[in-house]
This record gives C-alpha cells, structure tokens and sequence, in this order.
C-alpha cells in the first residue's frame, strides 16, 4: 500500500515536471519576453532594464527553477492582455466553473445511474431500448452542437432561459456563487445540461453493463430465493453491487466534465477557466495559457491520486463483497 | 500458431476475414447501413471535386448575388443549389462536400499518426520491456487519465502559441492533426503491448529470435499482424473521435481556418447566421458531421463485437 | 434524501437572497470591454463610452452631435484665449468639490506623455485659474474648434489622483497597472460599483448628480456584459437577457426588429470603408509580378475598381444597411458632393480591357490585410471581394486579422492592399486630406504624392475665405477622383438593438448618451 502511493506520488511529480516544463517553455521561447512587457517603441535602455529584471540573461536552467520557484508561490505573471495578476484571474474564475462541472455531476450521476440501473434490469422495455439508441446518438453529437440547439430551442424560440453568461451570482467572500438565486440557477441550467450530456450516456452505459452482470451472479439469485422483494433485490443488493465501480467513474466522469467545460463554455460564454484558455489562446496570452496548463494538470494529478487511494483501499472489500 | 511467413500471416488475416465477422456483419442491418453511409462519405470525400456542382474554393465561380439562398427544395430556393448558399453565395452541397472531405483526411491523418506512434511504441516496449517500457507505459498511464479532446485543446493551443500569426492559418491542419494524434496514441501502445506481450511468450518467437532475426523484423513480421485485430477496432472508434475533436476545435475558432473549411469550422461560419433565418447554413453541415460521426460510430461498436466477443 | 435537503436549504437561500432590483435597470453588452477605466490612457470608442458615463468633460454633444455644455455653463473665445465659466456646487463621487483646480490638472494630466488625448490638447499652452469657478486656457495662435476638441477630454478630481498616486496617466502601452485602471472617481450620472474586465461592469445612478431632473434619464442601474461572440450576443437579446445590444450583426437586424419586445434604430455614420493601394513602392511585397508595381498603373487602379461590385456588397453582405461610394469622405462631411460621390459603376468587360492594357492580361497575385474585429463585416467584405477579383485574373491572397495586428501594418506602411474604414469628426475635408491623402499623412500608406494635393491641403488648413477654401477641397477631390489612389467601398450604417421599453437615441459617433436613457 505505502509503496503503492509512494509510486503514484512520484508519478505526479514526474507529471508536474514535465508540464511546468512545457509551460516554461511557451513563456521563454513564444515571442519575445520584452516585446509582451512593454511597447513596441521602448528604448533599448528599458528593454535592458527588463531583461535584467525578469533575468531573461541567467542560463536556461537557471530560469526553470526559478520559474518552479515562482510557480510554488502561486505566481504566474502577471496576464498579457488582462493585465492582472495570473493566479487571481484564475482564482477569480474558478468558482464559475467548477459550480458548472459540479451540477453536471450531479445531473449526469443522478440520471446516469437511475437511467443504467433501469435499462440494466428491464433489459428489452422500449423504454430501455429507447434510451440505449438515444444514448448512441448522444455519444456521436458533439458537445458545442448540443449546446448550440438548446440555445436555439430553449433561450431564442422559447425564451424560457438565459442563453448565455452567469447572472445573478452572490459574493462570498472571493467566492462568487450562483447557485443561491434564481437567476443564478435560471442560468447554469442549459450549460449544465450541455456538458452533463456526454457523461450521462457514458455512465449509463457502464452502469447497465455492471448491473446486467451483477444480475447474473449466485448473490442475486440467493436474495431471490430468500424470497426478498424485487425493489429490496435491485436498489438494495444489485445496486450497492455495482456502485463500488462507481468510485472510478466519478473519476472519469469529472475528469470529463473539466475537459468538455472548455468547450461548453466557450458555447455559452460562461465566465470560467476555460473559456479564459480559450480567449488566452486567441491573444496568446502566454501567462494564462501556462498557469492555465499547470492548473489542469494539478487537477487531474489530485483527481487521479484520490481515486487511486479511494480504489486501493475499497479494493480488498470488493472482493470479499462479491466473494 | 507457428506460421513464420508473411504469406501465411495473409491468409490468417483473410481467413477471419471471411468467416464469422463477415457473416455477423451479413447479419447485423445496422452495422450494415452504417458501414453504407460511412463508406459513402469517405467516397464522397474521395471524390468530391467530382461530386461537387461547383468548386467552393475558387473564386472565380462564386457570384455575391447568389448569397444567402435557401435550399431549392424551401421557399425563395434556386434550382441551382439544392442545399442553398452561404453568405458568401457559396453552394451549401459543394462546401459541405469540400469540408467532409477535409474532416475525413484530418480524421484519418490523425488517428494514423496516434496508431502509428502507439503500435510502434507499445510493440517496442512490449518486445523490449525494462526501463523504456515502464517509462512508455507511465507516460501512457498518466496521458490516459486526460481527456483526449482537453489534450487536444491544449496542445492545439501551445502548437498555435508557437506559430507566428502571418503562418498560423496555413499551417492550422497540421497543428489539428498533430495534437489529435498525440491525444490519443496511449489506448493504441496499451492494446499494442499486451497483446505483444501475450504473442512474445510464444514458441515461434523464440525460434525466430534463435534463427537470429533481427528485433525489428520480428517485430514487424509477427507481432505487428497479431496486433491488427485489437487496433482496427480502436482506429475505427478513434476515427469518430478525431472527426468530433477537429470539428470541435474548429468551431472554437482554433482549428481549420475559414478560407478552407471542415464541417466544424462551417457549423461556426453558419453558427452566425442561425438567428437571422438562415438555418440552412449552419443546419446541413451539422447534420452530415452528426451522420458521419454516428455510423463510423456504429459500425466501430459493431467491429468491436464482432472482431472481440469478450470487449463489450 | 440528503440532496433533497440541500435542494431545500438551496430555495430557501433563494428566496433569502434574490437582490432587490433596483427599479431601471439597464443590461447592455457589445463586442468588447472598456481597455482601461482611467480616463486619460486610451481614446477608443468602447472606452470612452464607458467612461463618458462615469466622467464628465467640460463640453460635451447631444445626440445630434451638436455642442452642449456640461462641466461648462458657458465660454467665450477672443483670440488665443478662451474663457470657460464652471458649474457650480458640482461633486465628485467621493464627495470632493469640482473646481478650477481640477480642471488644470485635469488638462495637464491629458497632456502627460502616457496621455492618449495629447492631440486634443496640443494646442493648449496654459491654462490659469481666474476664481475658483473660472478657468483661462491660452492657445497657440486662434484655435477656433477648442471646443469640438475637448468633448472627450474627462475631469478627474486633483486630490484624488494624488492620494491614490494617479497624477499620471496608467502607460497602457507598457501595460502598466495604476488605481485609476479599476478605480473611478468622475462627476457624472453614474458611479462605479463593480468592475470584473471582460465580465462585468456595474454601475449605480449617482444620487447627488447636478444633472439630475434636468435630463430625461431615468436608469437607476447599468450591467455591462461584453459579449465578444456577435451569435451569442444577438441570441441574449433575443432570449431578453440584455436590454441593449450596441453592435448587433447587420443580419440579424430583421430577426430583432420582428420580435416581440425588440427594436432597432439605424443612423448614417460618418464613416467611409475602403481599400488602400501601395503606388507610392517600386515592387509590390506580396505579388508575382517583379520589377514593377502594376498599383503605379491608373488603369489597373480602375480596374480594380470596376471589378468590385458594391451593389452586391451593399444587398448581401451588408443587407442594405450602407450607401456604395466612389469617395473616402461621407455626405456631411464639407468637401462631400453627390457629383464627387457618384458610383464609378461596375464593368467587368471593361475592366478585363483595361488590365490588358496595362500588360496584365492574365492578372496577378496580392495579398489583401484585412481587419476582422473593427467594422461591420469588415472580413465578410474582403471575401467577397477576393471573389470578384478573382474575376479579372487577379488572385487575392486575404489576411483577416484582429485589429490590433492589422493597424500597425498601415501606420508602418508596410501592406501593399488593405481595408480601412476613416471616421470625420471635424466634419471638414481637411482631416481627410491630412491624414489619408497627403504624402505625409500619418494613416497614407498607399504613398500616394500628388504636389497638387499636397499643396492644397496646407492651404485649407490656413485658408479663411470660406468660398475659395470651398473651391480649394473641391479641386483636390477632383483630382483624387482621376486618379484613385483608393478604392472607395461604402459608408457605413450605424446599427443599435433594444427592448421596446427603452429609449436610447442613437449617435451618429456611436456612443450611447446616458442622461438621455429612458425605460418605459
């Protein structure tokens, strides 16, 4: 077990290794340094004074480490085009899209799983047969096309919702949420659905196979014979069954959910880290871009090592469960 | 199982060819009609300037007075251009026609580029094994935990970083193509080496290695054919993908610029439109990604089954 | 049934927490954010809109783009030196008395080096307080449209700026970061409460304004989203999340206009769209053809002309909304006549002839720089144009960039065919002269050099007899006619989109007037 984290933890650092070295990389050799500090008509005295100054004269390794140095401290420069300090941009965004990826998760998991456990029990319903072949077609639309539908549909014809941005946010502290107004709600829910899309159908698949399999096994068939109920059979015994996977696919499932909000926020210009990237990219705000890559990998790094542990230490009990 | 000869490896290959997959595919309508519309897309993308009613990238053949016509088949339509025109007095069919064609060749560009780094890297770490396998299957690991299409995103961004803004358009589909491809090489080195882990074990290896073939040649001759099976499955489900992540980084205004447009940089062009009535702009290029995207999914999960029982 | 419960705890925070709307509130958004909020470092249009509602300068222009006082009740001019007499009992946001002391800083602030608005106080050479609510500004020589000149120019309180270490202007080109880029302190209608760039800007009535009940507005609130996707911000107003949309696309015009709730308004603007040829480089950069410049050519010069059809432009691309132009200046502008703006027409036969004539029977290749963010399907123009070049054998290579990379090539000349679009705001020829038609002109990238023109345009500058002047500009608009150094497109419609309950009149310089906002 110790060995077994020992390992993961020194897999992430190799991870963070490399990314902060691509990240470096983009600061020191995409355009010039000084260029993106001051104007195009600054003196050469002052282009000296900067490079002094951001020491763009030190050997290269020298530069890396102080660049890991600055990055420990949170301190990513200061954005191109924004002009604000990187990691208050960052912490600034932040909460707008993790609360995104959070309700997400809550439909996609909800719904997922309801919709798994049915289709995995009452396996030819039309209904289940319904889901499945709409869940293939929910797997071949891509998320900005979804996205772009529901707009159409629900904030331009309909007018029922907002069709993009995230009103009606509520400060706490540097925290500002939307998910305690009306209008705050009224807001995430055509992103959230947007994104939630494509994992739902991924959870429900993964659900409806673990559950088709569970059904099969002896524990079931015992339960039924001890005579228990057919709603005490799959909520109580199949389902508990099948969550234990469930640990991995929250995993994935939110892995995902940060990948595709770049997208999903680009669609419905949700002021979050993504479409920051997007718009950094566009500028080649190389600040943003390199905090914004660093901060990706960090996430997935801790994504990663929690279900890691989550699964290594559900492990021994999974076996004796289904033993 | 100790064939040593190419030949011999190429009537294996045709023999479960033609037995059981053929039959279930004969069996199996919608992997045959998927298998149809696909096969119809990558013609049409073969043949488009010969499909195609007008060429949309030559301006010459453009009028601005044909602009924003609606398909001919709708109210106002001109018989001349059965899916309407776009702002620019573009045909709808012949751009999508074009633009299909561009998404196939990125699509396909791409996961070739992934197979090709995977097969190869997964094979070499698979024969070698040691400390260039545990570092390859590290990066694979750490990689697989990353969404493709963030990767995608990502690498898409640094690569366009890179490029100076005077050269970023013309050089756009190779920087697409480019970081597709290394989004997705892992889940073809992982499948590459277990299963040449399984196949290095065998007899005939052993005696190839005794008869004192080289590594490569053993490597290229018998363990990249036993590899196929696995792989195809992949590049076919990898295909949809790599269409969906192009078209996606398109649409986010940093992929295939609009001077030669892909399905996904059209749906962004036409996206504009979508409010002032001009649907069929945005709409007809929507629906071929959507179709195309669905059956070569289809008949990638219908491949999976039928190639591997036990993949579900 | 523990998300249950939160999903209770969630309403009930609802309820608890709804904001109480202010009574008007008005949702705005447009393509992009304000660049800074210190009223000195930028003179571009998103910013000073922006900061026109917080601050306030001493003269300002109605609707009409007539001359109106504001800090100003009233000034007078003899000779070099103009009297402006103050506002009395005027605050600033923080409660600090306006006076003339803060008009002199104010100027001298404008005319620091980091300054944008240098020009527009070029001509001042002192300014002195004759009370506390008099101020004496000496020009260099009469300078009779001080006035027009300082519209812009926004007052900012002098203790203020020197408690916060503001007294100069934030460098905006060396990106530097000062109090007065996120932190305001103005005498106008409305206060700042929230600032987020590129997100969102709140700004409050401001309840001691000296304006109040002399002007019909009546926002109590302004929420400024920028929305940069033209799709997107066109759909929020559709979906009614915003009020006003002052950059709606021109396609989407008809779709707002026929919905329930929506209006448009639509004004000429003065501005002319229209692309610049470098005659004045003995090879071009971008072409095929070596040794020689085909642009020195008129007839290729006409050529290119005649092949672009503005009709189709105007139909299509612009869907009606811009008037085809054979001049870089719009009627209302002295100097503009319908003789000197009549179409030069388009005739591809005769174009063909005339590039055969010139020795270029087959064409040849250009590359076309095109801004892609600044004027109304500003890319969607030079693609249509690269079609009907491509008409007569000339292949056009476009580059459709943002605007801040595309300006520069012009002001560096280095780009051998580009769009520009040039706005008059002195309404008179000789700001067109100076800067576009001159040899020297700062903005001339086509190196155009005509004695006669340039004669001309330093005898208007000083010219006083008005008919002989007259005479004058209408000699040189001959002689560019003749000989097209540019190729005129169209002057521009300006277009605003809103909620049927308000009324914004709209400006022909295209800023919104907030003492003039009514919500119904």
């Amino acid at each position: 077990m110790l060995a077994f984290i020992a390992r993961r933890l020194a897999q992430s650092i190799l991870v963070m290794a490399v990314v902060s070295a691509v990240a470096f990389s983009l600061f020191n050799f995409v355009g010039d340094p000084v260029n993106n500090m001051v104007g195009q008509d600054a003196t050469r005295e002052r282009r000296a004074e900067i490079r002094l100054q951001l020491g763009l004269d030190d050997p290269i390794p020298v530069q890396y480490v102080r660049f890991i140095g600055n990055m420990l401290q949170g301190d990513f420069g200061v954005s191109y085009r924004i002009k604000q300090p990187v990691d208050q941009l960052i912490l600034e965004r932040l909460p707008a899209t993790l609360e995104l990826v959070f309700v997400s998760a809550i439909i996609s998991l909800v719904v997922g799983i309801v919709a798994g456990v049915y289709t995995g029990i009452h396996r030819n319903s039309w209904i289940s047969r319904s889901i499945l072949s709409s869940s293939l077609i929910g797997v071949s639309l891509p998320t900005f096309i979804i996205g772009i539908a529901l707009i159409y549909i629900f904030a331009v014809h309909l007018r029922w919702l907002p069709s993009s941005g995230r009103a009606g946010t509520i400060d706490f502290g540097w925290w500002k949420t939307s998910l305690l107004s009306l209008e705050g709600w009224r807001s995430i829910v055509l992103p959230a659905i947007t994104l939630s899309l494509f994992q739902l159908t991924m959870i429900l698949r993964l659900v409806r196979a673990e559950m088709m399999e569970v059904m099969q096994t002896d524990f079931i068939k015992f339960a039924r014979a001890r005579g228990l109920s057919e709603r005490a059979i799959n909520y109580g015994h199949a389902l508990r069954n099948t969550l234990v996977p469930v640990i991995t696919i929250i995993g994935l499932n939110i892995g995902g959910l940060i990948a595709f909000s770049v997208i999903t926020e680009t669609v419905f210009q949700w002021p979050g880290t993504g479409l920051m990237f997007i718009q950094a990219v566009d500028f080649v705000d190389v600040p943003i871009m390199s905090a914004y890559l660093v901060f990706v990998a960090i996430l997935f790094v801790v994504i990663n090592l929690v279900v890691d542990l989550l699964y290594a230490a559900v492990d021994p009990r999974i076996r004796i469960g289904n033993g | 199982m100790t064939n040593l000869t190419p030949s011999q490896n190429t009537t294996r290959f045709a023999r479960f060819m033609d037995s059981d997959v053929l039959h279930s595919f004969l069996r199996s309508p919608s992997a045959m009609i998927a298998a149809f519309i696909t096969l119809i897309f990558i013609l049409a993308a073969l043949f488009a300037p010969l499909l195609a009613p007008y060429n949309p990238f030559d301006p010459s053949q453009i009028s601005l007075w044909d602009g924003k016509l609606p398909p001919s088949f709708a109210e106002g339509g001109d018989e001349r251009f059965f899916l309407g025109t776009d702002n620019q007095g573009r045909d709808m069919l012949s751009t999508i026609l074009y633009g299909g064609r561009l998404s196939i060749i990125v699509g396909l560009a791409a996961v070739f580029l992934g197979m090709f780094l995977g097969v190869t890297l997964g094979i070499v770490s698979g024969y070698l094994g040691g400390t260039f396998d545990a570092v390859i299957m590290r990066i694979a690991d750490v990689q697989l935990t990353i969404p493709g299409i963030l990767l995608a995103i990502l690498i898409n961004g640094i690569g366009r970083a890179f490029l100076p803004v005077d050269i970023r358009d013309e050089f756009a589909i190779y920087v697409v193509i480019i970081a597709i491809g290394l989004s997705d090489w892992p889940q073809f080195a992982r499948i590459t080496r277990g299963a040449t882990l399984v196949e290095a074990n065998k007899e005939y290896i052993a005696s190839a290695r005794v008869i004192g073939l080289p590594s490569w040649l053993i490597m290229m001759r018998h363990l990249l054919p036993n590899v196929l099976r696995p792989v195809l499955v992949l590049a076919t489900l990898g295909l949809a993908t790599a269409i969906i992540s192009e078209a996606t980084l398109s649409f986010l205004g940093q992929g295939i610029p609009p001077t030669t447009p892909s399905l996904g940089t059209l749906i962004r062009v036409g996206n504009e439109f979508l409010f002032s009535g001009l649907w069929w702009i945005t709409l007809f290029p929507a629906i071929a990604l959507v179709i195309l995207v669905f059956s070569v999914n289809l008949f990638g999960d219908w491949l999976r089954d039928a190639l591997n029982p036990k993949l579900r | 049934m523990k998300k249950l419960t939160i999903t209770a705890i969630a309403c009930a925070a609802t309820i608890i927490a709804t904001p109480v709307m202010a009574e008007n509130v008005l949702r705005w958004t447009s393509q992009g954010d304000a660049l800074t909020l210190d009223p000195h470092a930028q003179n571009e249009g998103p910013t000073i809109g922006m900061n026109g509602q917080i601050y306030e300068s001493l003269v300002t222009r109605d609707a009409s783009l007539a001359l109106q006082p504001e800090l100003a009740e009233s000034w007078t001019a003899d000779g070099d030196t103009w009297v402006f007499n103050l506002r009395k009992g005027v605050k600033f946001h923080d409660g600090a008395d306006f006076n003339a002391e803060d008009v002199i800083f104010s100027i001298e602030r404008a005319k620091a080096p980091t300054s944008d608005f240098k020009e527009q106080v070029a001509s001042i050479v002192s300014v002195t307080a004759k009370d506390d609510h008099t101020i004496e500004i000496k020009t260099d020589g009469p300078n009779p449209i001080l006035p027009n000149q300082i519209t812009s120019l926004f007052m900012v309180d002098k203790g203020w700026a020197e408690a916060n270490n503001v007294v100069l202007p934030q460098n905006y080109a060396e990106k530097e970061e000062s109090y007065a880029v996120r932190n305001t302190n103005g005498t106008g209608p409305f206060v700042l409460t929230s600032r987020a760039p590129d997100e969102l800007t709140t700004l409050e009535a401001n309840a001691d304004w000296w304006g109040k009940g002399l002007f019909p507005g009546n926002i109590d609130k302004i929420e400024y989203r920028p929305i940069s996707n033209a799709a997107t911000r066109v759909a929020a107003l559709l979906s009614g999340e915003v009020d006003f949309v002052l950059d709606p696309p021109l396609q989407d015009l008809a779709r707002i206009d026929s919905t329930d709730g929506l209006k448009t308004t639509t004004t000429p603007q003065v501005r002319s769209i229209f692309f610049g040829m470098d005659q004045g480089i003995e090879e071009l950069r971008t072409s095929d053809v070596k040794g020689k410049n085909p642009f020195k050519d008129v007839r290729v010069r006409e050529a290119f002309n005649l092949a672009i059809d503005k009709q189709a432009i105007q139909r299509v691309v612009m869907e009606g909304l811009s008037f085809p132009t054979a001049m870089i200046t719009s009627p209302g502008v002295l100097g503009n006549t319908p003789d000197l703006d009549a179409s030069y027409g388009h005739d591809l036969e005769k174009a063909k002839g005339l590039m055969a004539e010139a020795g270029y029977p087959d064409g040849f290749t250009i590359q076309l720089d095109c801004p892609n963010n600044r004027y109304n399907n500003d890319e969607k123009i030079c693609q249509a144009s690269v079609a009907m070049l491509a008409r007569i054998g000339v292949t056009v290579k476009l580059d459709a960039i943002p605007k801040a990379q595309h300006f520069p090539k012009i002001q560096k000349r280095t780009s051998d065919f580009y769009m520009l679009g040039w706005g008059v705001p002195t309404l008179d020829s000789h700001y067109v002269f100076s800067y576009l038609l001159d040899a020297e002109g700062s903005w001339n990238a086509t190196g155009y050099n005509n004695a006669r023109v340039n004669e001309i345009t330093s005898a208007i500058a000083t010219e006083t007899d008005i008919e002989k002047r007259t005479m004058l500009i209408d000699e040189a608009w001959n002689i560019v006619r003749d000989e097209k150094p540019y190729l005129p497109i169209h002057h521009q419609v300006l277009a605003w989109g809103m909620a049927d309950n308000f009324d914004i009149p709209i400006a022909a310089d295209d800023f919104p007037r907030p003492r003039f906002m009514v919500k119904n």
